[in-house]
Formats: structure tokens, C-alpha cells, sequence
């Protein structure tokens, strides 16, 4: 029994180590130069709100129930989690997609074009169960909504 | 660099095409560790641009939450079959590749 409870504390320490060591190799990876587009801020971000600001300017997101999340109710592999956004909000500048318990929150920002519909689909990791919430920029305002999804085995290492 | 390491398809269905993509990229986020328990450095595609006729479609800027081989999945308006689609990648490390496909 008193093994166990060990073992907990050490899982524990390691978990928490690891995420100080993604800080660190966050901030030391400045790939400068090419990428200077790239948004490291938003990307280093450890909540919603800041990662918000950092990329979009504002961190008032309001609730919308045009926006559309397709998302697995239970992932099996969180290395795997497929997810899908549209919405029906017009003058779509930006979808954001982020899972609220990821050591780092904001996973991709697709900024679409003229033309471009309100829709992209891509596959992303999620580290344990949690909220996948999309953040859309449209006509300057932003406008969020989430769907939970519960991870059987996360997909962040550590 | 040889584009085979994407696999892109543009389907053309009535006005709107649909664009799929699968790269592969190992997307190390870079807080995974080895066997010896050695961190394994960073490694994922940062920026990916999709472009038709020297116009941008769509430009997305990723961390390394973004699964392992990405895949990415798009639709635009105002194309015609045989149309040249163009995306491109780069990573963290600087390294970058593109694939150019017709609009079927």
C-alpha cells in the first residue's frame, strides 16, 4: 500500500517536471527568422485567455451555437482525436482549435481566405479528457463553443 | 524537395472544391521522452499555406498538438477543374516542402 502511494507522488513529480520542461524548450525554440509569422506567444500560452489574446487580439469570446464542432465523445487515443469545425457565422476570419487541458491550449489557428468556406478538419492530441473549444473570428468578433471529449490514453507523452 | 511525403487531393463538386491532405511529419511537441528518459527535442510543422492561382486560400499556424502524419482538411469557392493547388509546410527546424495538385 505504502508503495503505491509512492509511486502516485513520483507520477506525480514527473508529470509536473515535464511540464516545466515544455515551458522551457518553448521558450528556447525561436525559430526566428522564416517564421516570424508564426505566433510563438499564443503558441507558449499555458491557459485559454492568454493564448486568446496573444493570437487574436481579445480573450472575449462569446458563446455560439452556429458553430458546429464534430468531435468524438470518447476518444480512444488521445494521440488521434479527429476534429472538425464549420460554422455558419459569416465574414470568417480565423478558426482557432484548442483543447482546454492540453499543456499548451492552442493547437492551430486556420486562417481562411476569401473564398474559403467556414470548415476545416484536421487531427489533433489531446493529453487527457477535456473540453475541445473553437474560438471563430468573424466581422472582428470572436465567438466560441466546445464539446468535451473523455480520452481513454492521452497523447502528450510525459 | 520531392513532395512525396504529401499526399494532396482537390475534388471539384458542383461549385465547391474540397481539399484533403495528409503530410508526414513526425510532430514531436517536444515534451516526450526516449527509452533512456532523454527529452526528445521538438519537431512539427508550424505553418501550412494553401495557395490556387497565386491566391491564398488558407493559412494555418499549428503547434505540436496537431497529431503525428497532420492531416488537414479545407473547401473553397471560385475554382475550375485543372487548376494548380499548391500547399506548403514548414517546420520548426527551418525545413520545408510543398505539393502542387490539379483541381479534379
Amino acid at each position: 500500500m505504502k508503495i503505491d502511494v509512492n509511486r502516485r507522488i513520483l507520477l506525480k513529480g514527473t508529470f509536473a517536471t515535464s511540464a516545466i520542461g515544455i515551458a522551457i524548450s518553448a521558450g528556447l525554440l525561436t525559430p526566428g527568422q522564416v517564421l516570424a509569422a508564426w505566433p510563438k506567444e499564443a503558441f507558449v500560452a499555458k491557459d485559454i485567455p492568454s493564448a486568446l489574446t496573444a493570437i487574436m487580439g481579445a480573450d472575449n469570446a462569446e458563446e455560439s451555437g452556429e458553430i458546429n464542432i464534430k468531435a468524438p465523445d470518447i476518444a480512444e487515443n488521445g494521440a488521434v482525436v479527429p476534429v472538425t469545425v464549420s460554422t455558419s457565422l459569416a465574414g470568417v476570419e480565423s478558426i482557432a482549435i484548442m483543447a482546454a487541458n492540453n499543456p499548451v491550449p492552442l493547437i492551430a489557428n486556420f486562417n481562411l481566405k476569401e473564398g474559403t468556406e467556414s470548415f476545416v478538419s484536421t487531427r489533433i492530441k489531446m493529453g487527457k479528457s477535456g473540453d475541445v473549444v473553437a474560438v471563430v473570428k468573424a466581422g472582428g468578433k470572436l465567438y466560441k463553443a466546445g464539446k468535451e471529449v473523455k480520452v481513454t490514453i492521452g497523447g502528450c507523452g510525459g | 524537395m520531392a513532395s512525396n511525403s504529401i499526399k494532396i487531393r482537390a475534388k471539384l463538386k458542383e461549385d465547391e472544391v474540397t481539399v484533403k491532405a495528409l503530410m508526414s511529419h513526425p510532430m514531436e511537441t517536444g515534451n516526450r521522452k526516449d527509452s533512456k528518459g532523454e527529452a526528445i527535442p521538438a519537431h512539427f510543422i508550424q505553418e501550412v499555406t494553401c495557395s490556387a492561382g497565386g491566391k491564398d486560400l488558407m493559412s494555418a499556424d499549428w503547434s505540436g498538438g496537431i497529431s503525428k502524419n497532420p492531416y488537414i482538411s479545407f473547401k473553397y469557392k471560385g475554382a475550375s477543374a485543372g487548376d494548380d493547388l499548391t500547399l506548403t509546410w514548414v517546420d520548426n527546424k527551418g525545413n520545408t516542402e510543398s505539393a502542387t495538385v490539379k483541381v479534379q
